[in-house]
C-alpha cells in the first residue's frame, strides 16, 4: 500500500504517529461546526418548550434541523477534504469550562476525519430516520415529543464525537444515555417499555463508571483530559507504568461495553427494542451503540501501548459475537433478531479494532456498513410492524413479499449485505475482519479467526430464517388475529418510510465498494487513525473469503432446510433443546444479572431499610426512651405526702451535717 | 450561766418539732410545730449572738419572726383553703400534687 | 460604595420584614404574601449587587462589619462575605422568593396563618445568612443555634401529621450537636490564650487561623471532636441523619426545602470554614474517618433512597447520599475536590430544591406521600412529569446539569489524592440512577393508576337529552377534578333519562401545573442548566476562596506523574 502522506516510518506506530497531524483552528465553515451540535440542540428545545401549540409543525421543524446539520456536515466535510491530509485536523474552541487549578478542561470541538466520518454517519442517517418517522409515527399523539428527543438524541451524539476532550466526550456519552432512556421508554405507559429504559440506563452507567474513572486516571497521571493532551503524554506514562496504562484501556473498554451492548452488559440492547422502531434504527443500531467503537478509535494511542488492553478488546469481540448471533437465530421477536444481530455486529467491530494498530479502520468501515444495512433492516422491520398492527411475533407473518413489495426489495438488499453477499457491502467489510483475526498469528488467530467465521455462517442463519419467516412461506397471518382484537391487513408503508428505505437500501448494496474501494476510508482516516496495514493472514485472503462464503452460504443452506422447508408453527415448540433454551433466555445474561445483582441488591435494601429503623434511628430514639422510662421510675418518689418529703429533707440535713464534720475531724 | 444549756435546751425544741412535723396529721399541729422548730433556731441564734458578744444573732432572729410571721398569714390561709374544700385539716389527705 | 453596610442591610432586613409582616394582623392574606414576597425580592436584588460588586479572587473577607460585643472578654461581633459565603447568601436570598411563591397555597394546620408561616420563613433566611457571613466564631456559634428556633416552629408548628415528633426529633439532634460545639467553643477560646500576645483570648477567625498551626495536635483533636459532632448531625453524616428524614418529610414543602436546600449545608460549611482552617492537623489525622463515613452515606442514602414508600423521605435520604460527596470533596485536600464540594453546595441545593418542590406540589394534589398512590403521572401531568425528570437528572448528575460539574470536580480531585476512595464512591453514580429511575418509573410512567390519581370510581351519567357522549373533561385525563356528575339529588330523578358512560382514559384526579408553579421553578430549572454549561462564573468566585482552605490546611495539590503533558 503506497501513501500520500508523508508519515512516520509504518513500525513506529506508536502514539505520537496517529496524533502526527497536528490541530490548528478551524476556519471557513468548520469554524460554524458549533452549529451541528446547536441546531439540533435548538430543535429539540423549541419543540419540548413550544408544548402543544406546535404539535402541527413540530415534525418539520425536527426534520430540518437534523437536515440541515447534515447540509452543514457535509460542507465541513468538502471542505476539510479540500485539504491536503496533514491539515485535517481542526479545534473549535468555544469557552472554558471547568477552569479548576490544574484542571483547566475546555468545551471545545475536534474536526478531523473520524469525528467528520461520524458527523456524516449520524447527520445522514439520522436526517433519513427523522423522515421515515414523519410517517411512521404519524398517528402518535405525542410526535412532537418523539422529534424533540430525537433531536436530543443527535445533539447529543455529535457531541460525543465531536468533543474535544475526553470530559466533553463523556458530557455526549451520558447525554445520548438520556436520550436513549427517553425513547426507549417513549410509550411511557407501557410498563415493559418503562423496565427496559430504566435497565438501559443503568447499564449504561455501570459502563459510564468506567470511562468516568479513565478520565480520573488521566487526570491523576498527566494532570490533563484533553485529546491532545492525554495523548502526547501517554507515550512517557507508558514507559514509567505500563500497567496504569493497561488499566486506563481497561477502563475505556468497561464504559465502551456499556454503551455498544458487549458482553457482559450486552442484556439491555434486546430490551431496548421497547422504543418505537426508527429509534431502534437510528440509536440501537446505527449510531449510539457504535460509540464503544468510536471511544476506542479515538483513544487508539492508548491501545496501541498495551497489547493485554487490545487482547481483552478482541476477546470481548469474540465473545459477543458469538453470544449475539447464538441468541439471535432463536429469538422470534423480529426486532429482537435485529437487535442480537446488532449485537454481533458491534463484537465484529470490537474485534476488528482490537486488533489494532493499523486495522483500526476495518472496524469503522464495517461500524458505516452495518449504519447503512443495520438501519434499513429495522426500518423494514418498522414497515412490517407498521402494516401488521404493531406485532413484533415473526410466527405471525410469512409471504409477506406479495403485500409489501418495497419493503421486501430494500429489506432483501440489507439481508444480503448483512451476510456478506459478493460485493454488497457487508462483504467488503466483514471479509477483512476476518481476514484480520486470522492474521493475528498463532493459536490466537484461529481462535480469533474461527469465531469470525462461525459467527457469519450463524449470521446467514437466523437471517435466512428472519427472511423466510418473514416474507415466504404460507400467509399465516390469513387466520389470525392481532392482541387487540384486529384482523391483519398488511400493506405498504407511505413515501415518507418506503424514501428513507430505498436510499438506505442504496447504501447497503454500494457503500462498502465505495469505501473499500481503493482503500478510501483508511487514507481519509489516517490522520487520526494512523497508518492502514493490510493484515497478513497465514492462508491467502483469497482463501479465507471463499472459506467465508462457503460458511455463510451453509448457514443458509441450514436455515431453508430447517425453516424454509417446513411448516413453522405459530406459537413457539415447548420441546427444544437445551441451546434452544439457552439461546431464547437471551444466554442467560439476565438470569446472571438477576442473580448477581439485583437479587442482592433487594435484599440489601431491606436489610438497610430495617438497620436504619432499628439499628441508626433505635439507638437514637432508644436513649430517648431508656430516658423516659427512668424518669417515670423515678417520680414514683414524689408522693404527695407532705411529711415523706419532710422526712427526706430532714435526712437530707442529717447526711449534709455528717459530711462537714466528716471533713471537718477526719 | 452556761450558755450551753440554752443549746441543749434548743436543740430539744427544735427535735421535738421535727417529730411532730412528721408524726402528725393535723395540719395545725404541723404548723405549730413548724413554728417551734423556727423558735428553737431563734433561741440559738440569740444564744450564739451571747456567745460571740455581738448583735448578729440576734438581727438574724428578728428576721425569722418577720418571715414567721409572713409564713402563719400564708400558711392558714392556705390551711383555711384547704379545710374549705374538703372539709379535713390532715395534711395527708392533701396529695394531689404527686407524680 | 466600599463603605455601604451591605451586610448588615442583607441581615437585618428579612428580620424587618417578619416583624412587618407579623404586625399585619388586619390585612387580607394575599396582602400579607405579597409583602412578604417583596422583602424577599428587595433580599434578592441586594444580594444580586453584594455579588456584582464582590471582587473575586481578593484575599480575605470582604464587606467586613465588625463591632464589640462582650467587650470584658475581646469579643466582637463581626461578619464578612469571602467565596464560599458569597455563593451560599446568594443561594439563600435566590431560594427564598422561589419558596414563598411555592408554598402561596399551602394548606396549613388549622389554626395557622400564612402570614406567621411566611414571617418565620424570614426569620429563618436571617439566621442562615448570619450563619454563612459569620467571621468569629462565636458569631457563627450564636446563628447556628439561633437557626434552630424558627425551624423548630417551621416544622413543629406547620408540618404535617407527624410533625411534634419530628420536631423535637430535629431539635434534640440539634441541640446536642449545638452544646458539643459549643464545648469546643470555649476550649477554642482558652486555647487561644496560650498563644496570643497578652494572654487575651479571642475567638475572631482570621486571628485563629493564624495560630492555627502551633497549637498541639492533641489538644486539636478534641476540640475538633465537638465541632465535627455538630457539622456531621447537621451536614447530616451517617450514622447521625436519623433526624433529617422526619424533618423533611414532615416538614411543610418550602420550609422543607429550605431544610435539604441549605440548612444542611451549614454543616459541610463548617467543616471548610472552621475545622480545615482552624484545626488544620486534626482535620488531616482524622480525614479519613470522615472519609469513610461519606462513602458509606454515599451507598447507605442512595440504597435507602431506593427502599423508600414516601415521597419525601426518598428525597432527603438522597441528600444524605449527596452530603456524602460534599464531605468527601471537602477532606480530600485537593483544590478541585474542595471547589467541587463547594459548587455542590450550591448545586445541590438548586436540584434537590427543584426535585423537592416538585415532590411538594405532587403531594398537594394526590393528597398523600406515598409512591404506591402514583402511577403513570407524566401522562396525566405532562410539566409536572418533565419538571421532576428534570430534577431527577439534575440529582443523578448528569452532564448539562450543575450537578455535573460539581460531582465531576469532587471525585475527580478526590481520585487525585485517595483513588481508592474516589473509585468505590464513583460507583455511588449508578446506584443514584437506580434509585431515582426506579422512583420515576413507580410514580411517572407506567398506565395511569394509583388512589391519589385516579377519580373514585363513581359512574359518569350523561344526560341523554343533552346530547353531547361525555361531560366535557371527563374523558380528557390533564382536566382538573370533574364534578361527577349524578351525585346531585335532583339527578335522581332524571335517571331514567341517563346512560352509564366509560369514561376512555381514566378520570385524573388532578391537573397540571398552574402558571404560578412554572414561574417558581423555571428559575431553578434555568440555573440548573446555565450552570452545568458554563459554570465559569460560580466555579472563579469559589476557587480563590478553595485555594485558600487548601493553603490553611497545609496542604498542596498532588502534581500528576507525568509532567507537561497538558497545556
Amino acid at each position: 500500500m503506497t501513501t500520500v502522506l508523508n508519515v512516520p516510518a509504518a513500525g513506529s506506530l506508536l502514539a505520537d504517529a496517529a496524533g502526527s497531524a497536528t490541530a490548528h483552528t478551524a476556519t471557513g465553515v468548520s469554524a460554524a461546526a458549533v452549529l451541528l451540535i446547536g441546531l439540533p440542540l435548538l430543535g429539540a428545545a423549541l419543540l419540548l418548550i413550544g408544548g402543544r401549540r406546535i404539535d402541527v409543525i413540530g415534525h418539520y421543524l425536527g426534520v430540518a434541523t437534523v437536515v440541515v446539520a447534515f447540509v452543514l456536515g457535509v460542507a465541513i466535510f468538502l471542505q476539510t477534504i479540500g485539504m491536503d491530509a496533514a491539515s485535517r485536523v481542526a479545534d473549535v474552541h468555544l469557552f472554558s469550562w471547568m477552569p479548576v487549578a490544574s484542571l483547566q478542561a475546555d468545551f471545545g470541538l475536534r474536526l478531523d476525519p473520524l469525528s467528520l466520518t461520524f458527523v456524516l454517519l449520524i447527520t445522514g442517517v439520522g436526517s433519513l430516520i427523522h423522515i421515515y418517522s414523519v410517517g411512521y409515527m404519524a398517528h402518535d399523539p405525542e410526535r412532537r415529543k418523539f422529534f424533540a428527543y430525537l433531536n436530543l438524541f443527535v445533539a447529543a451524539m455529535l457531541l460525543l464525537v465531536l468533543g474535544s476532550s475526553f470530559i466533553t466526550l463523556y458530557a455526549g456519552w451520558e447525554g445520548v444515555g438520556l436520550a436513549s432512556y427517553l425513547l426507549i421508554g417513549f410509550w411511557s405507559d407501557r410498563p415493559s417499555a418503562a423496565t427496559a429504559a430504566k435497565k438501559a440506563f443503568i447499564m449504561n452507567r455501570i459502563g459510564d463508571t468506567g470511562l468516568i474513572l479513565a478520565i480520573f486516571l488521566m487526570f491523576k497521571e498527566l494532570g490533563t483530559t484533553s485529546f491532545d493532551g492525554v495523548f502526547a503524554g501517554i507515550g512517557a506514562l507508558a514507559e514509567q507504568s505500563p500497567g496504569t496504562v493497561t488499566v486506563m484501556a481497561l477502563l475505556l473498554l468497561l464504559g465502551a461495553c456499556g454503551k455498544s451492548g458487549q458482553v457482559p452488559l450486552q442484556a439491555w440492547l434486546p430490551d431496548a427494542m421497547e422504543g418505537p422502531t426508527p429509534v431502534s434504527a437510528l440509536i440501537h443500531a446505527a449510531t449510539m451503540v457504535t460509540a464503544g467503537v468510536y471511544l476506542i478509535c479515538r483513544a487508539n494511542p492508548i491501545f496501541n501501548l498495551t497489547a493485554d488492553g487490545r487482547l481483552v478488546v478482541t476477546i470481548i469481540g469474540a465473545v459477543t459475537l458469538l453470544v449475539g448471533s447464538i441468541a439471535g437465530c432463536a429469538k422470534d421477536d423480529i426486532k429482537k433478531v435485529l437487535a442480537y444481530s446488532t449485537v454481533s455486529q458491534i463484537g465484529y467491530m470490537f474485534l476488528a479494532v482490537g486488533l489494532g494498530a493499523g486495522v483500526y479502520a476495518l472496524g469503522i468501515l464495517h461500524l458505516l456498513t452495518h449504519g447503512f444495512f443495520k438501519a434499513g433492516l429495522f426500518l423494514g422491520g418498522g414497515s412490517v410492524m407498521h402494516s401488521m398492527n404493531d406485532d413484533v411475533d415473526m410466527r405471525h407473518f410469512g409471504g409477506l413479499w406479495r403485500s409489501m413489495p418495497i419493503t421486501f426489495w430494500t429489506f432483501t438488499a440489507g439481508y444480503l449485505a448483512l451476510i456478506g453477499f459478493p460485493f454488497l457491502s457487508g462483504f467488503y467489510s466483514k471479509d477483512p475482519i476476518i481476514e484480520a483475526a486470522f492474521a493475528a498469528g498463532g493459536a490466537k488467530g484461529y481462535l480469533l479467526g474461527g469465531a469470525a467465521l462461525l459467527g457469519a455462517g450463524l449470521t446467514a442463519f437466523y437471517m435466512t430464517r428472519l427472511m423466510i419467516m418473514t416474507f415466504f412461506g404460507e400467509e399465516r397471518w390469513m387466520d389470525l388475529r392481532s392482541a387487540d382484537g384486529r384482523d391483519y391487513h398488511p400493506h405498504e408503508a407511505p413515501a415518507t418510510m418506503t424514501v428513507p428505505m430505498i436510499v438506505l437500501a442504496v447504501g447497503s448494496v454500494g457503500a462498502g465498494a465505495f469505501l473499500a474501494g481503493g482503500e478510501r476510508l483508511a487514507h481519509w482516516l489516517q490522520p487520526t487513525l494512523g497508518e492502514f496495514l493490510e493484515p497478513d493472514p497465514p492462508f491467502a485472503p483469497i482463501v479465507i473469503t471463499i472459506a467465508t462464503l462457503i460458511v455463510v452460504a451453509a448457514g443458509v443452506a441450514v436455515a431453508y432446510l430447517f425453516v424454509g422447508r417446513r411448516p413453522v408453527p405459530v406459537t413457539a415448540p415447548e420441546r427444544v433443546s437445551a441451546l434452544v433454551r439457552l439461546a431464547r433466555a437471551d444466554m442467560g445474561g439476565n438470569a446472571i444479572n438477576e442473580a448477581l445483582v439485583a437479587r442482592p441488591s433487594i435484599a440489601v435494601t431491606a436489610a438497610l431499610l430495617d438497620v436504619d429503623r432499628v439499628a441508626v434511628d433505635g439507638t437514637i430514639t432508644g436513649s430517648g426512651t431508656a430516658l423516659t422510662a427512668l424518669s417515670g421510675r423515678l417520680r414514683r418518689t414524689q408522693t404527695g405526702f407532705v411529711r415523706s418529703y419532710a422526712l427526706s429533707m430532714l435526712g437530707g440535713s442529717f447526711v449534709v451535717v455528717a459530711a462537714l464534720l466528716l471533713v471537718r475531724f477526719a | 450561766m452556761n450558755p450551753t444549756y440554752y443549746l441543749v435546751l434548743s436543740a430539744l425544741l427544735f427535735g421535738i418539732g421535727a417529730v411532730g412535723v412528721l408524726v402528725r396529721r393535723n395540719a395545725i399541729v404541723v404548723f405549730m410545730c413548724v413554728e417551734l422548730m423556727l423558735n428553737a433556731v431563734n433561741l440559738s441564734f440569740v444564744t450564739f449572738s451571747r456567745i460571740h458578744g455581738n448583735l448578729d444573732g440576734e438581727v438574724m432572729a428578728f428576721f425569722v419572726m418577720v418571715v414567721a410571721a409572713a409564713e402563719v398569714v400564708v400558711g392558714l390561709a392556705i390551711i383555711m383553703a384547704i379545710f374549705r374544700g374538703r372539709r379535713s385539716a390532715s395534711i395527708d389527705d392533701a396529695n394531689l400534687l404527686k407524680y | 460604595m466600599k463603605d455601604f453596610p451591605f451586610l448588615l442591610i442583607i441581615l437585618l432586613l428579612p428580620i424587618l420584614g417578619a416583624i412587618v409582616v407579623g404586625s399585619m394582623k388586619g390585612a387580607s392574606a394575599a396582602t400579607v404574601k405579597l409583602v412578604a414576597l417583596a422583602f424577599t425580592l428587595v433580599e434578592f436584588a441586594l444580594v444580586v449587587a453584594l455579588w456584582i460588586a464582590f471582587k473575586a479572587g481578593a484575599p480575605g473577607f470582604q464587606y467586613s462589619l465588625s463591632a464589640e460585643w462582650i467587650p470584658a472578654l475581646g469579643l466582637n461581633f463581626s461578619v464578612g462575605v469571602d467565596g464560599v459565603s458569597l455563593v451560599m447568601i446568594a443561594l439563600i436570598a435566590l431560594l427564598l422568593p422561589i419558596v414563598l411563591g411555592a408554598s402561596w397555597e399551602e394548606k396549613l394546620p388549622a389554626g395557622r396563618t400564612i402570614g406567621g408561616y411566611f414571617a418565620l420563613l424570614l426569620v429563618l433566611e436571617s439566621t442562615m445568612i448570619a450563619v454563612f457571613a459569620a467571621t468569629d466564631v462565636l458569631v457563627f456559634y450564636f446563628a447556628f443555634e439561633l437557626m434552630l428556633i424558627p425551624m423548630y416552629f417551621l416544622i413543629g408548628a406547620f408540618g404535617g401529621p407527624a410533625r411534634t415528633y419530628a420536631a423535637t426529633k430535629f431539635f434534640l439532634y440539634s441541640l446536642f450537636g449545638g452544646l458539643m460545639m459549643l464545648a469546643s467553643v470555649i476550649g477554642l477560646y482558652v486555647v487561644s490564650k496560650d498563644y496570643l500576645p497578652g494572654g487575651k483570648g479571642t475567638l475572631d477567625w482570621a486571628t485563629l487561623r493564624g495560630i492555627a498551626h502551633q497549637i498541639p495536635v492533641s489538644t486539636q483533636l478534641w476540640i475538633f471532636a465537638g465541632f465535627a459532632i455538630a457539622f456531621a448531625i447537621k451536614a447530616p453524616l451517617f450514622p447521625l441523619h436519623g433526624w433529617l428524614p422526619d424533618a423533611g418529610a414532615e416538614a411543610p414543602v418550602g420550609s422543607g426545602t429550605l431544610v435539604v436546600g441549605v440548612l444542611d449545608k451549614v454543616g459541610t460549611f463548617g467543616f471548610l470554614r472552621i475545622c480545615l482552617p482552624l484545626l488544620p492537623a486534626a482535620s488531616t489525622k482524622l480525614a479519613w474517618l470522615i472519609i469513610t463515613l461519606s462513602v458509606i452515606g454515599i451507598f447507605y442514602g442512595g440504597i435507602l433512597a431506593a427502599g423508600q414508600n414516601d415521597l419525601k423521605r426518598f428525597v432527603t435520604y438522597t441528600s444524605i447520599a449527596h452530603f456524602g460527596f460534599i464531605a468527601m470533596g471537602v477532606f480530600a485536600f485537593s483544590t478541585q475536590a474542595m471547589t467541587g464540594a463547594i459548587f455542590y453546595m450550591v448545586a445541590h441545593g438548586l436540584a434537590t430544591g427543584l426535585l423537592f418542590l416538585v415532590v411538594g406540589m405532587l403531594t398537594q394534589r394526590g393528597g398523600s406521600r406515598l409512591v404506591a398512590d402514583y402511577g403513570g403521572v407524566w401522562k396525566v401531568a405532562p410539566i409536572l412529569g418533565g419538571m421532576f425528570l428534570i430534577g431527577s437528572l439534575a440529582t443523578i448528575a448528569l452532564p448539562g446539569t450543575s450537578s455535573f460539574i460539581a460531582e465531576f470536580l469532587v471525585l475527580l480531585g478526590t481520585f487525585s489524592t485517595i483513588p481508592a476512595w474516589a473509585s468505590v464512591a464513583t460507583v455511588g453514580i449508578v446506584v443514584a440512577a437506580v434509585y431515582m429511575l426506579w422512583i420515576f418509573q413507580r410514580t411517572m410512567t407506567g398506565p395511569v393508576r394509583g388512589s391519589a390519581v385516579l377519580m373514585d370510581p363513581v359512574p359518569t351519567l350523561v344526560p341523554v337529552h343533552s346530547g353531547a357522549g361525555t361531560p366535557a373533561g371527563a374523558g380528557s385525563a390533564s382536566v382538573g377534578p370533574a364534578e361527577p356528575a349524578g351525585t346531585h339529588p335532583d339527578s335522581q330523578a332524571e335517571a331514567h333519562s341517563v346512560v352509564h358512560a366509560h369514561a376512555p382514559r381514566p378520570r385524573a384526579r388532578f391537573g397540571d401545573l398552574n402558571a404560578r408553579e412554572i414561574l417558581v421553578l423555571t428559575p431553578l430549572v434555568a440555573l440548573i442548566v446555565l450552570l452545568g454549561v458554563y459554570p465559569k462564573p460560580v466555579l472563579d468566585v469559589i476557587n480563590p476562596a478553595a485555594v485558600g482552605i487548601i493553603s490553611d490546611s497545609g496542604h498542596s495539590d498532588p502534581s500528576p506523574t507525568i509532567q507537561g503533558a497538558g497545556k
